[in-house]
């Protein structure tokens, strides 16, 4: 079967293109793009006038809550919330129940993710046993079933050694580690960003300065080891000043940030909303100006959702009780577009933050356009408004600050090997 | 008034208000029988998910003198302890005919949560370190009551501030009234600098003050504060004994304060800690006023939310 996609925006960061053309698609695999490929007869025509044509975006932080907590997502679900976010490939925390700190677990994820996945799967390992900071999992046999990184997700290995060693024992097996930067100590019991919002409602607070202490540590020890660190979702403008002297000494490293993180400040907790309750937590205005200033100047070149699904059992009750963590597949690329209406990045540099720059963290090929590769595209209406609804959110769960509110910028149709899925 | 939850959604007028309403009512606690009929048929529930001696016994009190009925919740002994979630107990009470629900939480903001799913009026009894709304008022209706007036004072409030709804609620309400408020006590148990300016709602009116000297002199009004141990969660303090000696008020302190200063304290008091016992003796002392004080000012809440329903 032959594709032929005609007139749409094609942008793929992968060889720096950005041009309206066509693109075509044979069995599953790209063809290739021109700026006019003839219609021949047998070949199934999509006409993108107006669209956005591009490679699958790639997701290096997400929570699929497969296996353990599948009431709030499993990777069924999950996947498809993907699907329609335009993210076809999908790389997913460690943090389930047990966690991903075994072969069998990431076979196990591996596995449904084939049979029942709608999208591809790339689960994270975790750094340590049952994340607990104390021992080493078994890196070159997580790796060997598949793990294509490693992390502790939500808990920061505190204990620096031990930080170190894996730094070294990543680099045996060219797996990257990924650091949710929190000196926990600071953040015992904490509940919102240290400021207005602590002291307003009183809730215990979580200061920038954790994540602070937590990303100049592992700058440091990435300079020591001389093997890259992936800092995850930063979202204080205390920590920029750093990331720009790591670059300046050339320290290896990456930072992620999320749309939340650069759209959304703590006035969303206002009245105990749950749903806005996340960690890191949300910070000030000028953090959310400081957070987009970085991604303009490429200190932070990757953006990633931090989907975290819960359920009403974990959101609606008492604020202490709640979890941390909002829903972010859907929210991903009409949140990121944002940046491109506010001049902050080109679509070719938003396209690079949400496919390119993940997958060079993640070591995998990028989708792309290029001739051959399997067919992962995207056509995006950058325009069309609409209200995200509870229907409209294929996750589990319906978790985010975003319900019921305007977006811009829709997936409309989806090109994942043979097969097109009209959203 | 729909609620009571905070002190921040209090405007002055309904503050002058409540404090005036008060005012009135507190003659119907020096009746040989101080019993009015004005709340006969309502039900008040009570819940007290952490333990409670003053609060408690002072809502019921100020209920009962109005002829409302009274139901009281306690954590121990009831469903919770066979997992009934807190949403699903108000209801029930709610489905028994609840009037208006009294509520203390050791979690802040459990009062705000039950207001988004209850549509019946709420009273903040005290959540977690959040915010202790009815305490202020009745520290507001004491002051006023001794000194005249809530306008142009200084008050003092001196301990665990980080840890005190009391503390919380009061710095909003005197400031609102239009006094100033500095703070002093341990670093570590007041506000951090970059919560200071939620405290603050006029310039200058708010003061964090590490030397407690600053704080106490010319006061017109000192809160000595319990130090919240069981929120803190571990051993803040190196000693209990060192508090005292260098935070807790004692007789010396008299001569920073001016003369005919007022001394309260929101109860329970640990003497010897936050307090030199030898100032129970202080004649300007007003703590059981408070106290009396409390059940007036309840009174007039209760009222407020209750008439005309």
């Amino acid at each position: 079967m032959k594709i032929l996609i005609k007139r749409g925006r094609l942008i793929d960061p992968s060889q720096n293109l950005d041009i309206v053309g066509d693109l075509l698609i044979e069995e599953g695999r790209i063809v290739g793009w021109e700026r006019n490929i003839e219609i021949s007869e047998k070949v199934e025509l999509i006409w993108a006038e107006g669209l956005w044509i591009l490679p699958g975006l790639v997701d290096i932080h997400v929570h699929l809550r497969d296996p353990g907590e599948e009431w709030k997502e499993d990777i069924t679900s999950g996947t498809l919330a993907a699907l329609y976010g335009g993210v076809l490939r999908v790389a997913c925390m460690p943090n389930t129940k047990p966690p991903n700190d075994t072969p069998e677990v990431t076979n196990y994820i591996i596995k449904k993710a084939q049979e029942k996945g709608w999208v591809k799967v790339l689960p994270i390992a975790c750094i340590t046993k049952n994340q607990e900071g104390k021992e080493l999992t078994e890196f070159g046999r997580l790796k060997r079933s598949g793990a294509v990184a490693l992390s502790d997700d939500g808990r920061w290995v505190q204990n620096s050694e031990l930080m170190k060693r894996a730094l070294h024992y990543a680099k045996n097996f060219d797996l990257p580690v990924i650091s949710h930067c929190e000196d926990h100590s600071l953040t015992e019991g904490g509940q919102v960003n240290q400021g207005k919002m602590s002291a307003k409602l009183g809730l215990k607070e979580i200061p920038a300065m954790a994540e602070v202490i937590g990303v100049i540590r592992d700058l440091l020890l990435a300079k020591d080891t001389n093997y890259p660190v992936h800092l995850a979702h930063i979202s204080s403008k205390e920590v920029l000043p750093f990331l720009r002297w790591a670059k300046e000494e050339g320290i290896p490293f990456t930072a992620e940030t999320c749309p939340h993180y650069f759209t959304l400040t703590e006035k969303e907790v206002e009245n105990y909303n749950t749903l806005a309750k996340v960690n890191p937590p949300l910070r000030g205005e000028e953090d959310v100006y400081a957070i987009k200033q970085a991604l303009k100047e490429g200190i932070i070149e990757v953006i990633s959702s931090d989907h975290a699904p819960h359920s009403e059992l974990e959101k609606k009750v008492e604020f202490e009780w709640a979890s941390f963590g909002m829903l972010g597949l859907q929210t991903l690329f009409p949140l990121s577009l944002n940046l491109v209406r506010e001049e902050i990045l080109s679509p070719l540099k938003l396209a690079e933050y949400l496919i390119l720059n993940p997958s060079k963290i993640l070591k995998i090929e990028p989708p792309s356009f290029k001739s051959n590769v399997l067919a992962e595209v995207i056509l995006v209406s950058p325009y069309e408004k609409y209200i995200l609804t509870e229907d409209l959110i294929k996750s589990k769960s319906k978790n985010t600050p975003f319900l019921n509110q305007e977006l811009q910028g829709r997936v409309k149709k989806v090109i994942l090997k043979d097969k097109i899925y009209d959203l | 008034m729909k609620n009571l939850l905070d002190v921040e959604s209090l405007s002055k007028e309904e503050i002058e208000d409540l404090l005036l309403l008060a005012e009135n009512l507190k003659e119907i606690l020096s009746r040989p029988i101080p019993k009015v009929p004005t709340l006969r048929g309502k039900l008040i529930a009570l819940l007290f998910y952490e333990p409670s001696t003053r609060t408690r016994f002072s809502f019921e009190r100020a209920a009962k003198i109005l002829s409302a009925d009274t139901l009281t919740f306690t954590a121990k002994g009831t469903s919770i302890e066979k997992g009934e979630s807190l949403l699903d107990t108000v209801k029930n009470l709610e489905a028994l005919g609840t009037n208006l629900f009294v509520i203390r939480h050791p979690l802040c903001g459990v009062p705000h949560f039950l207001a988004k799913y209850i549509n019946l009026p709420i009273i903040n009894a005290g959540d977690g370190t959040h915010a202790h709304p009815t305490q202020a008022l009745l520290d507001l209706m004491t002051v006023k009551e001794k000194l005249g007036t809530l306008s142009d004072l200084k008050v003092a409030i001196i301990g665990d501030i980080k840890h005190s709804r009391v503390a919380h609620s009061d710095i909003l309400a005197f400031q609102k009234m239009g006094s100033v408020v500095y703070v002093s006590g341990p670093g570590f148990l007041l506000p951090e600098p970059k919560e200071e300016e939620y405290f603050r709602l006029k310039p200058h009116s708010f003061k964090v003050c590490y030397n407690l000297k600053t704080a106490l002199e010319n006061a017109d009004i000192v809160i000595a504060l319990r130090i919240q141990k069981e929120r803190h969660g571990k051993a803040l303090l190196p000693s209990f004994q060192e508090y005292h000696e260098f935070f807790g008020l004692k007789p010396q302190h008299l001569g920073w304060i001016k003369e005919g200063a007022l001394l309260m304290h929101p109860g329970p008091i640990n003497w010897g800690v936050e307090l030199d016992p030898e100032l129970e003796k202080y004649p300007f002392q007003v703590i059981l006023d408070q106290v009396e004080n409390g059940v007036a000012m309840r009174m007039a809440i209760l009222l407020r939310l209750l008439s005309g329903d």
